[in-house]
C-alpha cells in the first residue's frame, strides 16, 4: 500500500525506534553510550541517533516517497542502562549492510560517527562497539600479511618480537639517526623504529634517515645473524608523497614500512595497505591522535573500534598500549581490544567491554604494539598480558641504558627469553618474574645494570578511560 | 655507577652470529631441553628436529632430521631423536621445534645444542 506525502516535523521515534526488531546476520550493528540533554526521553534520542546516523533527517521530505525507507533507515532496537552511570544509556542500532559502500571504512565512520556526533539533542555520544558482518568484512582486504606470515619472513617464533623507538623523537641528523638503530639492532633487537612525527624535518629528510637506516639493519643482520626492520615512517603531507617514500623504502630492500594511520587518514592507510600487500612490505601503524578521540568516556569513539577499523582498513602491526606503562589503558579492556587485533572469532564479553559477537572469517590478525614509558621490570608482566603474538617496544627503557643501546637491548632480549623460557617451564611470572630477571642477571651484566637503573620506576596513576561497571 | 663496558659482538667473530630465541641465554642442560619438550607436548604441538652448520643459520631451510615426529607425546622418545641428531651431527646447531598445525606456524622453536661457532 503506497504511502501519502504528509510535509512537517515527525517524531524520530515514529520511524527510527524498532524494539522488536531482531538484526540481521548481514546488518552493521553499533552500540552507542549516549548522554541526552535533560528532558528528552531515551527512546526518542535513540531514534534520533539511528535517524542521523543513516537515512533521516530533521523534517519529511517528498522524495522519501520515492525510496523504501522502510528497508534502508537504521533502527534503534534497544536501549540499557550504562552500570554507574544515571545520566546516560546504551543505544543499540542496526544498519542494513547496502548503506556502506563496501571495502569502504571511510564510508561507514562518515555514517556512524558523522553528523550525529554534533547533534543538539545530545549531550555527549560515543561510539562503543561496532558488528561488522561477514559479508561487509571481507569486502577489505584486512592486514598485508598477517601474524604467521610476518613470522615467516622474519624467521622469528615462540616469542614476542621486540622493538624500540628512537630518542630523541626529533632533531638527530640522518646519520646519527642511524646509529642509533645500529645500535639497538646488534644488541639484540628485531625492530627499531621511527617516531611517530619523524617524517622529513630540516634537520632529517626521509631520504637520509632511510639511506643510513638501511645500511644499520644490513650491519646488524650481517653481526648478528638474525634478521632486522626498521619501521621506515613514510607519513608525508600528501598521498602522493608518501607512495614515493614507500617505493625507495621498496627499493632498498626494507622489510617494514609505518604510517601514522589517524593523522595521514583512513582513505591513505587503506591505499597503502593494499600498496604493501602487493609489494610485500609488512606495515607498523602507529595511532597518534587516537587519544582526542577515544580518551573520554562519554563523547568520541572507543579505541576498540578503532582498532577493528584498522585491522579491516590492514595493518601487520598496530599500537595498543602497555597496560603498565606511561600510556593510559585500562588491563580488561586493554585484552578486549588486542582479542579484536588477533583473533579468529571474539564472543561478547562485557567483562571486557566487548559487546558484539565478531567473526573475523580469513581475515588475518595484526601484532599488537606495547610502547611507551616500559622497561626490563616490566618484561613479566608484559609476558603475561600479551602472550607471543606481540611486539613490546622498549624506547628509553633501551636507549637509556647506561652503557648505550647495545647494552640496553641486549638486556632487553635477556629479560624476555628468561621470562618465556621459564613461562614455558611453567612459572608464574607475575608472581616470580622478578627472581626469574635476578637470575637472568647472573650471566648479562647487561640486565644486571639495567635491572640497577630503572627499578625504582613507576607509573601508577588511575585510568580516566575506564570500564562502565556499577559501583554504587 | 659502574665503569661503561664495551659491546662485544663483531663482524669478523663468528661466535657473535644468534640463532633464534634462547640465543641470548647461556646453553641448555639437559633438565632445561627436557622441560621445553615437555612444553612443547603439553600444547599439542608437533615436534620437530632440524640442524645445520652455523655458517648457514640464516636460512629459512635447515636439514630436516627424520621427519617432524606428528603426534609423539613421549617426551623420552623426542629427546632421543634430539641427541641422535645431535650425534650426528657434533658440529651443528641443533633446534628443537613444536609446528602448530592450526594456527600454521612454530609454537617454539629453540636451538638445544649449539653448533661449533669457533
Amino acid at each position: 500500500m503506497a504511502k501519502t506525502y504528509q510535509a512537517g516535523v515527525k517524531e524520530y521515534r515514529a520511524t527510527y525506534w524498532e524494539p522488536n526488531y531482531t538484526p540481521k546476520d548481514t546488518d552493521v550493528i553499533a552500540c552507542f553510550k549516549v548522554t541526552p540533554q535533560p528532558g528528552i526521553d531515551r527512546e526518542e534520542v535513540a531514534a534520533a541517533v539511528a535517524a542521523e546516523s543513516s537515512t533521516g533527517t530533521w523534517t519529511t521530505v517528498w522524495t522519501d516517497l520515492l525510496t523504501d525507507l522502510d528497508y534502508y533507515k537504521g533502527r534503534a532496537y534497544k536501549i540499557e542502562d550504562v552500570p554507574g552511570s544515571d545520566t546516560e544509556f546504551y543505544a543499540f542500532v542496526a544498519y542494513p549492510i547496502d548503506l556502506f559502500e563496501p571495502g569502504s571504512v571511510v564510508n561507514v565512520f562518515t555514517s556512524l560517527v558523522g553528523n550525529v556526533f554534533g547533534f543538539k539533542a545530545l549531550r555527549a555520544i560515543r561510539l562503543e562497539d561496532v558488528r561488522f558482518p561477514v559479508a561487509y568484512l571481507t569486502t577489505c582486504d584486512g592486514p598485508p600479511h598477517g601474524i604467521q606470515v610476518e613470522r615467516d619472513i622474519l624467521n622469528k617464533y615462540g616469542r614476542p618480537l621486540l622493538g624500540c623507538t628512537i630518542k630523541p623523537k626529533l632533531g638527530l641528523s640522518g646519520k646519527n639517526y642511524g646509529r642509533a638503530v645500529y645500535e639497538a639492532l646488534r644488541g639484540g633487537l628485531d625492530f627499531t623504529k621511527d617516531d611517530e612525527n619523524v617524517n622529513s624535518q630540516p634537520f632529517m629528510h626521509w631520504k637520509q634517515r632511510f639511506d643510513f637506516c638501511q645500511e644499520a639493519i644490513e650491519k646488524a643482520q650481517a653481526e648478528t645473524g638474525e634478521r632486522k626492520g626498521h619501521y621506515m615512517n613514510v607519513t608525508a603531507p600528501t598521498s602522493e608523497e608518501m607512495f614515493r617514500r614507500a617505493e625507495y623504502a621498496k627499493s632498498l630492500g626494507t622489510p617494514i614500512i609505518m604510517i601514522d594511520y589517524i593523522t595521514m587518514g583512513f582513505g591513505a592507510t587503506t591505499a597503502l595497505s593494499k600498496w604493501c600487500k602487493q609489494n610485500g612490505l609488512l606495515l607498523h601503524v602507529h595511532r597518534a591522535m587516537h587519544a582526542v578521540i577515544d580518551r573520554n568516556p562519554h563523547h568520541g569513539i572507543h579505541f576498540r573500534v578503532l582498532a577493528k577499523v584498522m585491522r579491516l582498513m590492514g595493518g601487520d602491526h598496530l599500537h595498543s598500549g602497555t597496560v603498565v606503562g606511561k600510556l593510559e589503558g585500562d588491563r580488561t579492556a586493554t585484552l578486549g581490544w588486542i582479542d579484536i587485533m588477533r583473533e579468529e572469532y571474539v564472543k561478547e564479553d562485557r567483562s571486557r567491554g566487548i559487546f558484539f559477537d565478531q567473526d573475523f572469517a580469513y581475515m588475518a590478525g595484526m601484532f599488537p604494539v606495547a610502547s611507551g614509558g616500559i622497561h626490563v621490570w616490566h618484561m613479566p608482566a608484559l609476558v603475561t598480558i600479551f602472550g607471543d603474538d606481540s611486539v613490546l617496544q622498549f624506547g628509553g627503557g633501551t636507549l637509556g641504558h647506561p652503557w648505550g643501546n647495545a647494552a640496553g637491548a641486549c638486556a632487553n632480549r635477556v629479560a624476555l627469553e628468561a621470562c618465556i623460557k621459564a613461562r614455558n617451564e611453567g612459572v608464574q611470572l607475575e608472581k616470580d618474574g622478578g627472581d626469574v630477571l635476578r637470575e637472568a642477571a647472573k650471566h648479562s651484566p647487561e640486565l644486571a645494570i639495567a635491572l640497577e637503573t630503572w627499578k625504582e620506576i613507576r607509573f601508577e596513576f588511575d585510568t580516566v578511560d575506564k570500564l562502565d561497571v556499577a559501583h554504587k | 655507577m659502574s665503569q661503561v663496558q664495551d659491546y662485544k659482538s663483531r663482524l669478523s667473530d663468528p661466535a657473535s652470529r644468534k640463532f633464534g630465541t634462547f640465543s641470548y641465554l647461556p646453553a641448555m642442560s639437559d633438565a632445561d631441553i627436557r622441560k621445553q619438550v615437555e612444553y612443547i607436548v603439553s600444547k599439542g604441538w608437533n615436534p620437530a628436529i632440524e640442524h645445520t652448520e652455523p655458517e648457514y643459520a640464516m636460512a629459512n631451510y635447515w636439514y630436516m632430521w627424520k621427519l617432524p615426529m606428528f603426534g609423539e607425546t613421549d617426551v623420552d622418545r623426542i629427546l632421543a631423536e634430539a641427541k641422535a641428531c645431535h650425534e650426528a651431527n657434533p658440529g651443528n646447531h641443533v633446534r628443537l621445534i613444536g609446528y602448530d598445525n592450526f594456527r600454521q606456524t612454530q609454537g617454539a622453536s629453540m636451538v638445544i645444542y649449539r653448533g661449533n661457532t669457533k
